[in-house]
């Protein structure tokens, strides 16, 4: 029991694993339309188009979302040009504006900043939330899972059938561009958590855990939900036992839960007595 | 805008046809011509009643799924002029499109009830969640593609016959006037394809217009009103003893036919069957 309790102690680890839970929840929550829409490249790519955004908001002291948010419209309605207009295929427009602006953002940052800065943007800073980024990262992320909830049956049926989407005459663009905001506005939730380097991971792991376990969405969403909380409070307390940045713990923790969970499912699969005991 | 659904689309026309298509024209989308455009379809005009149920057949690239496109409302005519119920296909949410099974994530994490109730999306409105009524209707409407059985299973699960009906059930919750089916018969044994042809029937009781793409010149002559002989234009339409005959295949067909007249029967040998 004092090895839960004993890091509670310290304000900070409380702070880091606060944050981590919602971190947690958030990410894998959204995360598991990411990998039902085949959407894991769009997401490594956002996860680092929006350091521009971001780093000029830091260095104007502006809340860093809205910088995240207007470099995330800029990478949707880029990739989007390109990909219509310019007709390449939609993973070189990803890459050609991945790579751009990710650039353009660690430039910013070694003109601007300190190495210090660039390791926290890249990697994470757990341990160093405040609690005014607490209640940032709080009411951005439920807002998106509000916005989730309210447009549940439209994310799925965008999701599993576009085309009936569209005979439905549902507002599919917007939804598209909708969708495209909940994951810049979730990558800035996440940023202190893990950084642009590893947020794909926190994006994907826990959803694409989840899904060898789940039948329904809505069991996958909660499963990917707690498979999330479990890898930021696991990720927190290696942090302060192993003396490891908490950021890449975090990851290594969900990595860890996706081959115990693929392992499990690779096995009942095996053994036809286990049939149809998924939620 | 009153009674239990808030959304039905817009008002149609009492007189107009199901389906009417005048001098529509498409051109290929995927294509960088340099020599000037490549039509998909070239001046398809036709028309189609309430009710009624047309096989569409044709070669491969003769322009079904552009033409279903069209219809659903994805892609707009170059050039002339397709009505639903009297109104351009945008505004209508009585159009059902059953897709090929291949083009399903079949592993996705969904129940045959839930993509059943998928259909109600479009009545049901923003911002709500399903009323008993849409769940009455979603159960309804797999008890009549004989599938109630399956309201919970995961739609991996499923036969290939299983799979075509709950995407039948699906256009029924949508309450679809007009149903588009893309080759729901491939691959299917004959009681599976029997079982949603029986579906098709009681569609029909209803006042249903099905349209339905295939390779199968054998079933569309034996169970549809009229057969739409497609390539890029329309070759023929009419009733299937019309329509079926050696010169209009062969123009339909060229090459890939086979004619085999001896009894007036024809065979078609068409090498693949991936459509685009």
């Amino acid at each position: 029991m004092s090895f839960l309790l004993a890091p509670l102690q310290y304000d900070f680890i409380v702070r880091a694993l606060v944050a981590a839970i919602i971190v947690g929840v958030v990410c894998s929550v959204l995360g598991v339309y990411i990998v039902l829409r085949g959407m894991a490249f769009l997401g490594d790519a956002m996860s680092h188009t929006i350091l521009p955004g971001v780093v000029v908001a830091y260095f104007l002291g502006w809340p860093l979302a809205v910088g995240a948010l207007v470099m995330g419209v800029l990478t949707a309605l880029g990739i989007g040009f390109l990909t219509r207009r310019a007709a390449l295929q939609e993973d070189t427009a990803i890459g050609v504006i991945f790579a751009g602006f990710f650039a353009l953002g660690v430039a910013l940052l070694s003109a601007g900043a300190s190495s210090v800065d660039l390791a926290h943007f890249l990697f994470g800073n757990l341990l160093g939330v405040s609690s005014g980024d607490l209640l940032i990262t709080a009411a951005l992320g439920g807002l998106v899972l509000l916005v989730i909830f309210l447009f549940y049956k439209e994310f799925l049926v965008l999701s599993f059938d576009p085309l009936l989407a569209t005979t439905l005459r549902l507002p599919t663009t917007f939804l598209h561009y909708l969708l495209l905001l909940l994951i810049a506005v979730t990558i800035v939730v996440a940023l202190q958590v893990v950084g642009v380097a590893l947020m794909l991971a926190i994006l994907v792991t826990p959803a694409a855990a989840a899904s060898f376990v789940t039948h329904r969405l809505p069991a996958m969403m909660a499963v990917s939900a707690l498979i999330g909380v479990v890898s930021g409070v696991a990720g927190v307390y290696a942090g302060y036992y192993l003396n490891i940045a908490s950021g890449p713990a975090v990851v290594l923790a969900a990595t860890l839960i996706f081959l115990i969970v693929l392992t499990f499912s690779v096995l009942r699969r095996r053994s036809p007595a286990a049939e149809g005991v998924a939620l | 805008m009153t009674g239990p659904h808030p959304q039905h689309g817009i008002a149609h026309e009492p007189d107009a046809p199901t389906l009417e298509a005048d001098d529509v024209w498409a051109v290929y989308r995927d294509r960088l011509a340099a020599d000037g455009p490549r039509y998909a379809l070239e001046a398809v005009t036709f028309r189609v009643a309430r009710g009624e149920r047309v096989a569409i057949v044709g070669p491969n690239g003769a322009g079904k799924s552009t033409l279903f496109k069209l219809i659903v409302g994805t892609l707009r005519p170059d050039r002339g002029r397709l009505d639903v119920f009297g109104h351009g296909p945008a505004g209508h949410i009585c159009i059902a499109y059953v897709p090929q099974r291949a083009q399903v994530d079949w592993r996705f994490p969904v129940t045959v009830e839930d993509v059943v109730m998928m259909g109600r999306v479009g009545q049901i409105g923003l911002l709500r969640r399903p009323g008993r009524a849409d769940w009455t209707a979603t159960r309804a409407a797999l008890a009549r593609v004989g599938a109630a059985a399956l309201a919970r299973k995961q739609i991996g699960g499923l036969s290939g016959g299983q799979q075509q009906r709950v995407f039948l059930a699906r256009a029924l919750a949508q309450e679809a006037e007009l149903v588009l089916l893309d080759e729901p018969l491939n691959g299917l044994d004959a009681p599976s394809q029997e079982a949603i042809l029986a579906v098709l029937d009681d569609l029909r009781r209803d006042g249903v217009t099905v349209l339905l793409a295939t390779h199968d010149l054998d079933l569309a002559a034996e169970r549809f009103d009229r057969i739409m002989l497609l390539n890029r234009r329309v070759i023929a339409f009419g009733p299937p003893a019309a329509v079926l005959q050696a010169d209009t295949l062969l123009r339909a067909y060229g090459g890939h036919l086979h004619v085999i007249d001896a009894d007036g029967t024809a065979i078609i040998a068409d090498p693949s069957c991936d459509e685009n």
